[in-house]
C-alpha cells in the first residue's frame, strides 16, 4: 500500500470541505445545476436513474483491507448494503443520498481514500495491471509510476478542464494486461539499449463512440521525462481538442484528425520546451514514493509444496480453481489468486457489505492484508503463500468467491447496465445472468477454454464491449432494448476491435446467439488447444454469421 | 458591473473595453494617456497601433481559440492580457495564461473574464492570472477565501516548482531548482529548429522567474 504523508492527507481532506460546501450552496439554491454538474463529476457523483452514484477511486486498484472495510460500512450505513466494482477499477455505490455524500467523502478521507476526479473531463483514475509488483514478466513495478503520475494529476490546475475525460493506463510487464492500447494514453515499460527505463507512449486508444486502438507516437521516454511528456500531450489536447461536440472530444478524435504522425511532432515541438524543466523527475522521489509504500516481508519458502500437490491430485474442484484463479509469482513459494465476482445470478463486479468485510480478514489472514480490483470486476489476493492455497480455496468457497472461472466464458464483464445507469439504452446484467445460467456446466466451460465475453448497456461501452472475443452491445430501436454482436475483438499486446456480425437481435435471443457462435467454434476447432479467437481469426465471421442468422430469421 | 479582484481584496478597474464611443467615424480612436482600453485581437488589427500613438494604454483579450502566440511580438508594448473564459468548463485559458508566463515571460496583468466562479480561483491562480472579473452572483469574501481551498499543490504552474523539488532535503537537479522557469533555457535557435511558435517574443523574456503572487 501507498502510505499518505502529511500532504496528501490534507489535500483529501482539504477537497472534502471544498465539496461539502458546494453540496451545501447546490442545496441552497445558490450554486445552480449547470454549474454544480462539472464539481460534482470531480468527486465522482452522478445522477442516476433511482439516486445519485458515487464512484470511489481505488487509485490503480490497490486496496488495503482497512480500507475495504471502510467501504463496507459505508455500504452498509449509506447505501443498500453493497457496492459495485467496476472496469476502471473503481468502486460505485448506487443509492446515495445527495446530501450525505460530503459525509461519505469525509468517512473515506480518515482511510485515506477520495473519488477526486473519478469523473468529469479531467484525467481519471489511472489503472494499471493486477499482478502489479508481483508478476514474473515484471520490467518495472507500475505501481510506483502510477502514483507518481496519481500526484501529478491530483488537482492539475491546467487539466481540469479538458474537452472529455481522459483515462491512462500503465503496464509494467510483457503481456500487457492493463489494456494500454486502448487508453487516452496507454505507457508501456521497456528498457533501451544502455538499460534505462522508460516507456513506450501510446496516444488515443479508446472504446465509447469510436473505438479505436491507439497509436505509438514516442517509441522510448526515458522515465525522468515521464511527467514531462505527459504535460505536452495534455496541453496539446487541452489546446486542441474539440469543445464543440461531446461525442468528437476524445483525444483520439484529435489524433486521427490531425494523423498520428502530425500528433506526434506537435507533442514532440511542445516537449522541446518543457523536457529537462522542473516536472523532470528525481531519482530522489521515485525513491521517496517507493519508499511510502508498505512491502510485503515474504518469508523463505520452497518452490512446490507437498501437501498441496496432494491436494491437487486428490481434489478435483481445487485443481481446476487452480489451473484458472491461481496465478504465477515472482517470490518463489507465493502465488496470486483471483477471487471472482462472477458467480452465475450474481451481478458481475457487486459484492456484499458482509463480502467485503469477510474478504477483509482473509486478506489479512492470507495476503498481508492487502487486495487489488482487476479491470475484469474481480479482486486479486496478490502475495498467498503456496502452502496455504487449499486452506483459502475452502474459506472463498464458503463466500461464494471461488467461482474457478478466470478466462472462461462465465467471467463476463459487465457494466450495470439499464437496471441502475441513466445513461444506458438496454440491461446489461440480465443478459450477462442469461448467459452464465446457460453456460452454467464446468466441464462445459472447461471444453469451450479461454473467452472473454464482454456486455456494455450503450455506446460508453462501460463493459469494454469492443474488446470482448465476443460483444454484445444494447442499443435501442424505437424504445426497445435490442444488442448488437461484435466478434473478433480483444486486449492485450494485440489489441483489436471487434466487427459486428449483422442485425442486432432480441434480448431473450441474446443467450442462444452466443451458444451458435460456441458451437461453431466446438465444431471447427482444429485442436482442443484451438481458442475461440484463433478459429475466429481464422475461419473468419461467415461460418459465424450464417449460423447466428440462418436460424434467427 | 462584475467586480474585480486580486488575492487580496477589491480592486479599482480602470480599465474598459473600447466601444463605439472611443472609435469615430473615421475608424481613428479619441483616446489619450489617461485611457486603458482592452481590445479584441480583431479591434488590435484596426485599432492598436493608433491608440498606442495617443499614449493610450492598451490591453488584449483572448479568446480561448487564440493562442498566446498570437500576442507574443505584441507582449512589450501592451499592458494588460484578458483572457475570456465563455463557460468555466472551457478549460483553453489556462494552457494560454501558463504559456504566457513561462513560456512568453508576460509579467503585466494577467485577467480572467468571463464565466468566473469562486471554485476557479485555486485553478486559475496557479495558471498566473492575478485578477479576476468575478461573475454576477459571486461574493467578493467567498471568492478570496478559495484562494485558500488547497494549502498545497503537487505539481509545477506558475505559482510554485512541484511539489518534489520544494521538499526539505531534496536535491536539485543542475539548473532546476524549486521555482517555476521561464523557458529561456532553449536557445532561439533551438526553438527555431524544432518549430517553434511562430512570433516568439524573445526580448520579452526577462531573466527572473516569475514570483509567487
Amino acid at each position: 500500500m501507498y502510505i499518505y504523508d502529511e500532504v496528501d492527507q490534507a489535500l483529501v481532506e482539504e477537497r472534502v470541505a471544498q465539496f461539502r460546501d458546494q453540496t451545501r450552496r447546490f442545496i441552497d439554491g445558490r450554486l445552480s445545476e449547470d454549474n454544480f454538474r462539472p464539481l460534482r463529476l470531480q468527486n465522482g457523483l452522478y445522477i442516476q436513474k433511482h439516486a445519485p452514484m458515487l464512484r470511489v477511486a481505488i487509485p490503480y486498484g490497490l486496496l488495503a483491507s482497512r480500507q475495504l472495510r471502510k467501504l463496507s460500512e459505508i455500504a452498509s450505513k449509506y447505501d443498500r448494503g453493497y457496492g459495485h466494482f467496476s472496469t476502471r477499477q473503481n468502486m460505485q455505490f448506487n443509492w446515495p443520498a445527495l446530501e450525505r455524500v460530503p459525509d461519505i467523502l469525509a468517512e473515506l478521507a480518515t482511510v485515506q481514500m477520495h473519488a477526486i476526479q473519478t469523473s468529469g473531463n479531467c484525467i481519471r483514475n489511472i489503472t494499471t495491471d493486477q499482478f502489479a509488483g508481483v508478476a514474473p514478466d515484471e520490467l518495472t513495478d507500475p505501481l510506483v509510476w502510477a502514483e507518481l503520475m496519481r500526484q501529478w494529476s491530483t488537482f492539475h490546475p491546467e487539466f481540469a478542464f479538458l474537452p472529455r475525460k481522459f483515462k491512462i493506463a500503465i503496464s509494467g510487464s510483457r503481456e500487457d494486461r492493463a489494456a494500454v492500447l486502448v487508453h487516452d494514453i496507454g505507457l508501456l515499460a521497456l528498457s533501451n539499449e544502455a538499460g534505462e527505463t522508460g516507456f513506450k507512449v501510446i496516444v488515443g486508444g479508446g472504446l465509447g463512440r469510436t473505438p479505436m486502438v491507439g497509436h505509438v507516437i514516442n517509441e522510448f521516454v526515458a522515465w525522468p521525462h515521464l511527467l514531462s511528456y505527459l504535460e505536452a500531450i495534455l496541453r496539446v489536447y487541452n489546446r486542441y481538442g474539440r469543445r464543440d461536440n461531446k461525442y468528437k472530444a476524445r483525444i483520439k478524435i484529435l489524433v486521427k484528425d490531425r494523423s498520428p504522425a502530425v500528433f506526434a511532432q506537435e507533442v514532440q515541438a511542445e516537449w522541446e520546451h518543457l523536457r529537462d524543466g522542473p516536472s523532470t523527475v528525481t531519482e530522489a522521489e521515485l525513491e521517496r514514493i517507493r519508499g511510502r509504500f508498505t512491502r510485503p516481508a515474504y518469508r523463505t519458502l520452497p518452490v512446490t509444496d507437498a501437501y498441496i500437490d496432494t491436494m491437487l491430485a486428490a481434489e478435483p474442484g481445487f485443481a481446476r480453481w487452480v489451473e484458472r484463479n491461481v496465478h504465477p509469482h515472482r517470490v518463489a513459494g507465493y502465488r496470486s489468486v483471483t477471487l471472482s465476482l462472477k458467480k452465475t445470478g450474481v451481478p458481475p463486479g457487486d459484492v456484499t457489505a458482509g463480502q467485503m468485510l469477510a474478504i477483509a480478514d482473509l486478506a489479512d489472514d492470507y495476503s498481508f492484508g492487502e487486495l487489488r480490483v482487476t479491470h475484469e470486476q474481480n479482486l486479486v489476493f496478490a502475495d498467498v503463500e503456496t502452502g496455504r492455497l487449499y486452506a483459502l480455496w475452502q474459506s472463498l468457497r464458503g463466500l461464494g468467491l471461488a467461482t474457478p472461472n478466470i478466462g472462461l466464458l462465465t467471467n463476463i464483464i459487465s457494466c450495470p447496465g439499464g437496471d441502475f445507469c441513466s445513461l444506458a439504452n438496454a440491461v446489461s446484467i440480465p443478459v450477462a445472468d442469461a448467459i452464465s445460467r446457460r453456460f452454467d456446466d464446468l466441464d462445459y466451460l472447461y471444453d469451450i477454454g479461454d473467452i472473454d465475453i464482454n456486455i456494455s448497456g450503450c455506446i460508453n461501452a462501460c463493459g469494454h464491449h469492443h474488446v470482448g472475443h465476443i460483444g454484445i452491445l444494447g442499443v435501442d430501436k424505437a424504445g426497445e432494448e435490442w444488442y448488437q454482436i461484435t466478434v473478433g475483438g480483444r486486449q492485450g499486446n494485440d489489441a483489436r476491435i471487434g466487427r459486428i456480425i449483422g442485425r442486432a437481435v432480441a434480448r431473450d435471443e441474446v443467450a442462444e446467439v452466443v451458444s451458435r457462435l460456441i458451437d461453431v467454434y466446438l465444431e471447427r476447432r482444429d485442436e482442443s488447444h484451438e481458442r475461440f479467437i484463433d478459429v475466429v481469426d481464422r475461419l473468419g465471421l461467415e461460418p459465424f454469421k450464417e449460423r447466428v442468422y440462418a436460424h434467427l430469421d | 458591473m462584475p467586480t474585480l479582484i486580486d488575492r487580496a481584496g477589491t480592486v479599482e478597474d480602470r480599465w474598459s473595453p473600447l466601444g463605439a464611443e472611443v472609435v469615430g467615424a473615421s475608424g481613428a480612436a479619441a483616446a489619450g494617456p489617461e485611457s486603458h482600453l482592452i481590445l479584441s485581437l480583431e479591434q488590435w488589427t484596426y485599432h492598436g497601433e493608433a491608440l498606442l500613438a495617443s499614449g493610450a494604454k492598451v490591453g488584449i483579450r483572448l479568446e480561448p481559440s487564440e493562442g498566446p502566440e498570437t500576442i507574443a511580438p505584441l507582449l512589450d508594448r501592451i499592458s494588460l492580457v484578458a483572457v475570456n473564459f465563455p463557460s468555466f468548463t472551457d478549460g483553453r485559458g489556462y494552457s494560454i495564461a501558463r504559456l504566457l508566463r513561462q513560456r512568453y515571460g508576460w509579467t503585466g496583468e494577467l485577467r480572467a473574464v468571463g464565466d468566473i466562479l469562486r471554485d476557479q480561483m485555486f485553478y486559475l491562480s496557479r495558471c498566473g492570472f492575478d485578477t479576476f472579473e468575478l461573475k454576477d452572483g459571486e461574493t467578493v469574501p467567498e471568492a478570496l477565501a478559495a484562494f485558500g481551498d488547497f494549502t498545497e499543490a503537487y505539481q509545477e504552474a506558475v505559482d510554485r516548482g512541484p511539489l518534489f523539488r520544494r521538499r526539505p532535503g531534496e536535491p536539485s537537479a543542475p539548473g532546476i531548482d524549486g521555482s517555476p522557469t521561464i523557458d529561456e533555457s532553449r536557445t532561439p535557435e533551438a526553438r527555431t529548429a524544432i518549430g517553434g511558435p511562430i512570433g516568439v517574443g524573445e526580448s520579452n523574456g526577462p531573466s527572473a522567474s516569475i514570483a509567487v503572487r
